[in-house]
């Protein structure tokens, strides 16, 4: 097991291994509710309440939890904090609640969720692990917000519902249509991918040959 | 290494030797009573959890669809002084229900009433299907000029962009004020614009269009004769 330190644990969740925008998990919220920045963020938070508080209890619980039903138990858990952020999203805002429509319940079978409690929560300490689902969290949140404000912007002229525009503005329905979600990921992780292979030329610039560098970039692309 | 090794013995009949055996010395036998007892004991603490969220916000969810329905009914109806709610009963509409039904297979329309408590109209509910799903509306109508005074969709998964425009469009919204039922829809720019009864369907959204006008024709043939019998005078 690699030792890290908390800060490395929380910064790698949020940009290094970005749930959607490197690990390439959770990618069904991502496209499906990231029409408008507060669909994005009211499904970004829910899905970091969730993931925090099965961490915790994930890694609270891991002494109790045998080895043969642990998937079981995690599914458990966490479609229990999937009904409570339900429910709390009803009451606190049903227009958001509304427009998110079955995705909440669907964060219940969000690889992200189970992929952390399995590969983190259930073998660190619950500080660690707590940290680790807000990094995590955070990288989904920001990845979703990403994808809401270009949709909304270019597809509805708004942002937040304020319009960015005026009234002349034509807005670019598509990017608020589902194959708008497929357009916006393309574009953003060629966009990532783009300046992570430059970044990486650039440094292997002074003598050695780029050959490692472009084949890792190919085999991330595929 | 530990996962192959488990699910090669569930894929070969394994005597107990063999499974001792492919079992890692440091992972020891679990009882299937703990395995179950864990699972259990877990969906119970879950259970009893999901309750008590349950009750702590049940009566905001449903102070929030009666503050939805109340918002609606004072759009359709251009904010009455006061409303009453009517339930529809097989044969008239009454004010009160009567034994042996319950207010959940109960329909209701609303009765709108101005600031001289003449009445000003109904607000009626309904519901079918649209383009992607169930899409549920409520209408204002005035039984003695048989006008539409407005519509307002209150539930629709209609397409983000093209179907949702039933309750976006606001040029299509406003022509249900002072339509004449039962309405037509005609495609924009074709229709004869004198006619009362014309609604210019959304370019590329005619099938939710569509639902709309059909949604408020249905549910007008059905309660027309009741809604023009009732007389709020003559109420007991």
């Amino acid at each position: 097991m690699k030792v890290t330190t908390s800060q490395q644990d929380f910064l790698r969740g949020v940009w290094r291994e970005n749930p959607v925008l490197i690990q390439m998990l959770g990618l069904c919220p991502a496209l499906a509710v990231t029409n408008t920045v507060a669909n994005s963020l009211a499904m970004g938070l829910a899905t970091f309440f969730v993931l925090a508080g099965s961490s915790v209890l994930v890694a609270l619980l891991k002494r109790f939890i045998p080895h043969e039903v642990r998937i079981s138990t995690y599914i458990l858990i966490i479609a229990t904090f999937v009904t409570v952020a339900d429910m709390t999203l009803e009451a606190v805002v049903p227009g958001i609640h509304k427009a998110l429509g079955a995705f909440i319940a669907l964060i219940v079978v969000n690889c992200m969720i189970l992929g952390r409690q399995e590969a983190f929560a259930s073998r660190r300490p619950v500080g660690r692990a707590l940290i680790d689902a807000c990094g995590t969290g955070f990288g989904f949140i920001i990845a979703l917000l990403i994808m809401g404000s270009v949709r909304e912007i270019l597809g509805n002229g708004s942002f937040l519902n304020i319009s960015l525009f005026g009234p002349d503005f034509e807005p670019w329905v598509i990017f608020v249509l589902p194959p708008g979600g497929f357009l916006t990921l393309g574009f953003v992780l060629l966009f990532l991918n783009w300046r992570s292979s430059r970044k990486r030329r650039k440094e292997l610039k002074p003598g050695a040959t780029t050959t490692t560098g472009e084949s890792t970039v190919e085999r991330k692309v595929a | 290494m530990t996962l192959t090794a488990r699910i090669d013995d569930h894929e070969r009949p394994a005597t107990p030797e063999q499974t001792r055996q492919a079992t890692p010395a440091s992972v020891p036998e679990v009882s299937s009573i703990r395995l179950v007892l864990t699972l259990g004991v877990a969906g119970v603490l879950a259970g009893l959890l999901l309750v008590l969220v349950f009750k702590a916000t049940e009566p905001a969810i449903l102070r929030n669809k009666a503050a939805a329905l109340e918002i609606a009914v004072q759009e359709v109806l251009k904010a009455p002084a006061r409303y009453e709610t009517l339930y529809v009963l097989d044969d008239r509409l009454a004010p009160e229900l009567p034994e042996g039904r319950t207010e959940r297979d109960t329909e209701r329309v609303f009765l709108g009433f101005d600031a001289e408590d003449h009445p000003v109209g109904f607000a009626v509910t309904a519901g079918e299907p649209g383009f992607q799903d169930i899409v549920r509306l409520i209408f204002g109508y005035q039984p003695e000029s048989r006008t539409v005074l407005g519509m307002k969709v209150l539930e629709s998964k209609e397409t983000p962009g093209l179907g949702d425009k039933i309750e976006k469009d606001l040029a299509f919204v406003s022509q249900f004020e002072g339509a004449r039922a039962p309405l037509l829809g005609v495609k924009a720019g074709q229709g004869n614009d004198s006619d009362p009864a014309e609604i210019d369907m959304i370019t590329g959204a005619t099938i939710s269009s569509k639902a709309v006008i059909r949604i408020i024709n249905n549910k007008l043939e059905v309660l027309r004769p009741l809604l023009e019998a009732y007389d709020p005078e003559t109420r007991p």
